[in-house]
């Protein structure tokens, strides 16, 4: 039981690895996105709403299959973690671009005239009025993406990266452990997963806090 | 050299096995999905007692659900029932029972969730303007509750079709799988194949998936509560 | 532009909103120092009215002129014409994420880029004015609504605006906090502030307007000395809206 531990660890981490970044890029993503759509601007609108549709309309699992074993065949090369990343990132985004499009479009109206009739540019009404709103308006949703992005990364087992369920899959399969493997696979997620869910509960709290003026 | 590799696909029965392995993805989804909506219904409504004791095994079940992630679940019955019980079980079973668990638990949560969230007074004015209760539900509650079941369940199964995708990884030969079959058979003559099938498999799952998300998308603007 | 040209015109203003006529050729003259109160029943217009002079809304005809010079074009830069024409909502809106003083120092800093020092001096000396300075570190969550009213006034003030425009400012108060905020009014018209007041407060209207304007329907129906206006209006609609209003 303990030589598995090793491994474990290493699969621990390289969850919380690629998870951690895919997640940020997703965020990085999905700001982008809600902000263009929030503006309606022009051409960008159009191309983030299919972005949206395709991203949230088909299985990681084929994104995957299609960034590692389709490219490579047209000259795109990707290791797997990148691949990952990649699928994580643009999976993630749609996702956080909805939910961060909602926190935005919850800030009344009226706040944001208001920032207007004071003579600020679009950029500042972003800065200071919106966005720091629809911050505590997403966190919600934000909290829930983030436990969802972070089980997909089972999904990465497909494509031979060793996070947490494709190690525990290997290591039965040398050590026919069957029972105990899977438990420390349950437990492993857990130990992820619950403090970030306390964690986000806890923020959730606090920004509410923060916000409530009007 | 690109065209003649999507030229492959319909080649011989390429394209018609792709369907098959399609309708085996179809046929698991829709059982699971009929299983969902009524058993997820029942238990969506016995989940609204006030009882704690009710309450908990129930909670507990759909946590379960939502922490550990539905891959992990499918190795978990695929790989511990055998070894345990000494029951084989089949990969297409195992994903059935797999996704009815789960799409209950989610189901009976939408459930529970629109009930709870039905607004009180409806009931005193129903009352007040002597209706029996036979006829609040009939008239009042239950056209209400479906407002606000239906397009989450709808969305609920677009994610458990997307989900479907996973079933290749414990070997089910649904359309993934048959893709790489095809994949492995003609690599050598035409070495992009790859691109092309899994292109088409992107394509398949979007075209079911996004006329399921628009009809979503669209009841919950027509019902907007 | 002479001592004697109005600060502001409204020439032929229309505007429409899906189709259907919302404001049908407005004129007005807005003259510096005066107080225009626009009074009428609700959905004439008036409110759409006061947005469109600071650039909220979009006309469709007619033209708006600040000092001489046009408004209704393309090239009009909104930002710059809100720092002349200020405006306070019926929602106060005080941005619930700042303090009161950050709420007032948003815009003279990011957007007119005054020097820190200058703008705080001149914000806690306004505040000082409506009797809120011990407020300056608070949150709005902190403040009555009266208050918060009262420092979105304040807010707008601190931009040295040369037009005030006020939508309904005591519409959502508690009948306890409309006093202080027309108050502060009050004040501001005695200063020589030239403003434009949309307001069911009647007989405040009557105490702090040199001229009222009636609108119906997206018309000026009546425009009157506002004495006058108050005890022998010049319209048959005019009274009647009077008389109702005598409930």
């Amino acid at each position: 039981m303990t030589e598995v531990l090793p491994f474990y660890k290493t699969a621990l981490w390289v969850t919380l690895k690629l998870a951690g970044i895919g997640i940020v890029f997703a965020i990085s993503i999905g700001l982008l996105c809600s902000v263009i759509q929030y503006f309606k601007i022009r051409i960008l609108t159009n191309i983030v709403r299919v972005y949206l549709e395709v991203a949230r309309n088909t299985p990681l699992l084929i994104q995957l299959f299609f960034l590692y074993y389709g490219l490579p065949k047209i000259g795109i090369m990707f290791s797997e973690e990148q691949c990952g990343i990649i699928g994580l990132a643009f999976l993630g985004g749609s996702y956080m671009a909805e939910v961060f499009r909602s926190g935005m479009e919850a800030v009344s109206k009226t706040q944001v005239e208001t920032g207007k009739a004071i003579g600020l540019s679009n950029t500042q009404l972003m800065r200071y009025i919106i966005i720091p709103q629809a911050i505590s308006y997403s966190v919600p949703g934000f909290g829930a993406n983030c436990i969802f992005l972070i089980k997909e990364t089972s999904v990465f087992s497909g494509i031979a990266i060793f996070e947490l369920t494709n190690t525990t899959k290997n290591l039965m399969g040398i050590f026919y452990k069957t029972n105990e493997a899977l438990l420390m696979l349950v437990i492993g997620y857990l130990i992820i997963l619950l403090p970030l869910s306390l964690f986000l509960t806890w923020l959730e709290r606090r920004v509410r806090h923060a916000e409530f003026g009007n | 050299m690109l065209n003649s590799a999507i030229n492959v696909l319909f080649e011989g029965k390429n394209m018609y096995r792709l369907i098959e392995g399609l309708l085996v993805t179809l046929k698991i989804g829709f059982i699971a999905v009929v299983i969902t909506m009524v058993a997820g219904f029942v238990i969506g409504i016995i989940r609204t007692s006030k009882s704690r004791m009710v309450q908990l095994p129930f909670r507990i079940y759909l946590e379960l659900f939502r922490i550990i992630p539905i891959l992990v679940w499918l190795f978990v019955i695929y790989y511990i029932v055998p070894a345990n019980f000494d029951l084989s079980l089949s990969s297409e079973t195992v994903a059935l029972i797999v996704f009815s668990l789960w799409g209950t638990a989610e189901m009976s949560d939408i459930v529970r969730g629109a009930i709870i969230s039905l607004p009180k007074h409806q009931l005193e004015s129903s009352k007040a303007l002597g209706l029996s209760i036979v006829q609040m539900y009939r008239f009042v509650l239950i056209p209400q509750a479906i407002k606000r079941v239906i397009p989450p369940m709808i969305n609920l199964i677009t994610r458990m079709v997307k989900t479907t995708a996973l079933l290749t990884m414990i070997g089910v030969v649904e359309v993934i799988k048959v893709g790489q079959q095809i994949i492995e058979v003609n690599s050598s003559h035409h070495p992009t194949i790859a691109f092309w099938v899994y292109g088409i498999l992107f394509f398949l799952y979007f075209c079911i998936c996004f006329p399921l998300s628009q009809l979503s998308r669209k009841l919950e603007q027509k019902w907007a509560v | 532009m002479s001592e004697s040209d109005p600060i502001l015109q409204v020439k032929k203003l229309i505007k429409t909103f899906e189709g259907k006529l919302v404001l049908n050729g407005i004129d007005l003259d807005v003259y510096k120092g005066k107080v225009i109160a626009i009074l009428g029943p609700s959905g004439c217009g008036k409110s759409t009215f006061l947005r469109c002079l600071n650039g909220l809304e979009e006309v469709q005809g007619g033209d708006i002129l600040l000092e001489n010079k046009s408004l209704v074009n393309k090239a009009t830069n909104w930002r710059l014409v809100r720092q002349r024409i200020g405006m306070v909502f019926q929602s106060y809106d005080l941005f619930p994420n700042l303090t009161v003083i950050e709420n007032i120092l948003l815009s003279p800093l990011k957007v007119q880029k005054r020097n820190r020092q200058e703008a705080e001096n001149q914000a806690l000396e306004l505040l000082e004015r409506v009797g809120l300075k011990d407020r300056a570190d608070d949150y709005p969550r902190q403040l009555s609504g009266g208050q918060k009213q009262r420092i979105a006034i304040v807010r707008a003030l601190c931009m040295n605006p040369e037009i005030m425009l006020f939508d309904e400012v005591t519409a959502s108060l508690d009948p306890e906090m409309v006093r202080e905020v027309l108050e502060v009014i009050e004040q501001l018209a005695n200063q020589g502030m030239t403003m434009i007041i949309v307001t069911h407060e009647m007989n405040f209207a009557r105490l702090v307007a040199d001229e009222v304007v009636f609108m119906e329907q997206g018309s000026i129906v009546e425009q009157t000395p506002a004495e006058q206006f108050f005890t022998k209006p010049k319209t048959e609609r005019a009274q009647q809206f009077l008389n109702i209003l005598q409930f």
